[in-house]
């Protein structure tokens, strides 16, 4: 038998508790103090979390393993208090059949650090023409159950009506990355006044909230589930929300970069800004900040996405679109939704791991701190400070936004099915 | 002024003044049967040209070597870069090389200022186009030529009337040209089609007009840009008979401009579709001198930027003892 208590800390209601894990599970939750000779953790002054659940992950394996591996990709998911990441489906060979849906399974069982759940591709190869074996990727060891085309959009509205209607067999869910391929060739970073003045070619809000409508209406159309992947726009959250009032089955996620950097930053012709979709204008960034307080964003994602330097040391318009995200994801949101007073505690739980897992149907992880729950806990202390070193990342890639910024709260140490695999900010090693 | 000239945003009214009058200066030795000055002796010049473009570069190295430069000429065919050689190795390169200054164009919108930004070389950064974003020197020469024959004894173009007629979104010329013109004093008028304006357009400090024949009499310069024939294909606009019928500088419309007035076009140009050949070769056309004139403004941004002592009075370049090591 294994067991460890968390004493000195708190849960999200600000109430001292401390917490005993057995095995796996849960076993005691009150502010009873162990006996002589129990094994404790002193987590004085921090707040115990369910682990952080992400559902948009890049871990480029297999395929592009400089940039990442499923094993360093979960290495900064538990560096950043995430105790399941979902790996998109965008590897060379694309995650489009079950064999390579079980290999990352596989690796990330092998790695031992956290849930890795794959999400399966919507169409062969991401092409957006015929439809991915969808059930054999939802019958695998995977078992998965969301599926995207994450980077390229389901653009043919049949495909997309077919893909929706399809993984109702077993109350799937399509990710969509909204995103009119036809409104953005060659786009660069968020078309508006900062695009003219850089001579570069725009990104613009309709392209995504073209397809957030027509998505809408179609999951409406089908009575299927919808997944909006990475909202970026004002225009966008106005649509979510009136889906949401109309009873449309649709969720949405917003990325940590995406609440807090504008396209202002392009200005530097630094590709360390450049993503898809782009950042926007602070008038969306408020939007979006409003919309995950208020429920109509449902979750925080990642969209983890490393890239080796080469990558991003180059022209503006020659570098990989993408930033890294895993291990600056709770700070940024602690410091543009909690610090802010937009959002509590508990509601940051909701969206960083309770509605993820419930969305993507993630057994054992989301669960409320309850004995008798699996121990997938997250130990965050928000009186702490840290500065962010590319250089110190986890992930194998450098390419943060948010080097050299002062952040609030430091994840100190997490559990994973009872096991510790965060001491004091380190990751102890893997099964 | 700054170690860089990447945008005309790294002038001050000062700097875009002084130029011009160093320019001014520089020109006469054109006329002077001797064409050299050992100014730049020792120090060398790499022309950095990741797209074809005879005239600039041309025009940059004559202007290098007036002042006694050496001058290093790299482009993408026929060197590394063609074989996928990073602009951070070339710029490694030419900094192992000694480079004083680098004057680059490239089609990517940004990479002179990664180039100036990154700490990869220590010599002045020349943006000579970039993408679809500026071109600082072209402007400079225009304004320039404006000056020389609207404003003959003005420091600046206060209250000139220029029109840039064309395809002002992907122009790099015309972006330079609002900046530059606009802080000289001119009013701008950007005439083209909605499809061809960059968004946001109205809040830029220029009037917009959807047709040539609307500020054609009332012109003081008509600044023609190059309409690719691609963009047709990309929608941009129905086909080039109706573009040259409304945005073209035709005959009959050369008719109706003032006799002071200049037409201008930055080359290379497509006679017959935004421009005509008696326009471009009519009395009016400055476009021949525009080409002169671009030597003797790069001269005095080369002079200025790697260090000659102040030729213009009053000129002040104190930070040039910093540069070029």
């Amino acid at each position: 038998m294994r067991e460890i208590s968390l004493v000195g800390g708190q849960n999200a209601a600000g109430a001292k508790m401390n917490f005993t894990i057995t095995d796996q599970k849960i076993s005691d939750i009150s502010s009873k103090v162990p006996g002589p000779g129990a094994n404790v953790l002193d987590i004085s002054g921090s707040i115990v979390i369910p682990g952080l659940v992400d559902l948009h992950t890049h871990l480029r394996e297999p395929g592009k393993e400089d940039a990442e591996t499923v094993a360093s990709g979960a290495r900064a998911a538990v560096a950043g208090g995430f105790t399941a990441i979902s790996a998109m489906p965008n590897t060379d060979p694309v995650a489009d059949n079950a064999g390579v849906v079980e290999q990352v399974f596989s690796l990330g069982k092998a790695a031992g650090l956290c849930d890795v759940f794959p999400i399966g591709a919507v169409t062969q190869g991401q092409a957006g023409k015929q439809l991915a074996e969808i059930l054999a990727m939802h019958e695998s060891a995977a078992k998965v159950r969301m599926f995207s085309d994450d980077g390229h959009c389901v653009f043919d509205p049949l495909v997309m009506r077919r893909a929706l209607e399809y993984v109702k067999m077993f109350n799937g869910v399509i990710a969509q990355h909204a995103q009119d391929p036809r409104l953005t060739i060659d786009a660069q970073m968020n078309e508006g006044e900062i695009s003219a003045k850089l001579g570069l070619k725009g990104w613009p809000a309709v392209a995504e909230e073209a397809i957030i409508a027509r998505d809408i209406l179609l999951t409406d159309h089908v009575q299927s589930r919808l997944h909006v992947c990475h909202v970026t726009t004002a225009g966008g959250v106005e649509l979510i929300r009136w889906a949401k009032a109309r009873g449309i089955n649709v969720t949405a996620e917003v990325t940590p970069h995406h609440l807090l950097l504008t396209d202002e930053l392009a200005q530097s012709y630094d590709p360390v800004y450049k993503v898809n979709p782009p950042l926007r204008t602070a008038r969306d960034v408020e939007a979006l900040r409003e919309g995950l307080a208020d429920g109509t964003i449902d979750i925080v994602a990642t969209d983890h996405a490393p890239h080796p330097t080469e990558s991003k040391e180059c022209e503006w318009s020659a570098a990989s679109f993408g930033m890294l995200g895993l291990e600056t994801a709770l700070s940024i949101v602690v410091q543009t939704m909690i610090s802010s007073k937009l959002m509590s505690w508990s509601d940051l739980i909701d969206r960083f791991s309770i509605a993820p897992a419930k969305i993507a149907g993630y057994p054992d992880q989301g669960n409320a701190l309850e004995v008798g729950n699996p121990a997938n806990i997250t130990v965050f202390n928000p009186n702490k400070s840290w500065t962010v070193n590319k250089d110190l990342a986890m992930s194998k890639s450098r390419n943060t936004p948010f080097h050299g910024m002062e952040l609030p709260g430091v994840v100190t140490d997490v559990f994973y099915k009872g096991k510790q695999v965060l001491r004091d900010t380190k990751i102890v090693s893997g099964s | 002024m700054k170690r860089h000239l990447l945008s005309i945003n790294d002038l001050t009214y000062d700097d875009a003044v002084l130029i011009l009058d160093t320019a001014a200066e520089l020109a006469k030795i054109s006329d002077a049967p001797v064409k050299k000055l050992p100014t730049l002796r020792g120090r060398t010049v790499v022309n950095l040209f990741f797209e074809d473009s005879t005239r600039t570069r041309i025009s940059f190295e004559a202007a290098a070597k007036r002042l006694s430069a050496d001058v290093i000429n790299f482009s993408a065919k026929g060197s590394s870069l063609s074989k996928g050689e990073s602009l951070k190795d070339t710029a490694l390169t030419l900094q192992a090389m000694g480079a004083d200054a680098v004057i680059i164009r490239h089609n990517a919108s940004g990479a002179p200022a990664r180039l100036a930004d990154q700490q990869w070389m220590t010599g002045s950064v020349i943006n000579a186009g970039d993408g679809t974003h500026e071109h600082p020197t072209q402007a400079l020469l225009d304004a320039f030529t404006i000056r020389k024959h609207l404003r003959p004894e003005n420091k600046d173009l206060t209250g000139v009337k220029v029109s840039i007629v064309g395809d002002v979104l992907h122009s790099r010329v015309a972006r330079s040209n609002v900046l530059l013109l606009g802080k000289l004093g001119a009013e701008i008028t950007l005439v083209a089609p909605p499809t061809l304006l960059p968004v946001g357009v109205e809040k830029w400090p220029v009037k917009i007009a959807f047709g040539l024949d609307a500020v054609i009499a009332d012109s003081d310069v008509v600044m023609m840009l190059r309409i690719q024939r691609e963009r047709m294909a990309e929608l941009f606009f129905p086909s080039e008979r109706e573009y040259s019928r409304q945005f073209g500088l035709n005959s009959d419309r050369l008719r109706k401009i003032k006799p002071t007035a200049l037409v201008m076009h930055p080359g290379p140009m497509n006679r017959g579709l935004e421009i005509s050949a008696d326009s471009a070769d009519s009395l009016q056309s400055v476009i021949v001198e525009q080409v002169t004139n671009g030597v003797s403004v790069r001269m005095a941004v080369l002079y200025l930027l790697l260090g000659g002592a102040p030729l213009a009075a009053g000129a002040n370049v104190e930070s040039n003892e910093k540069v070029g090591m």
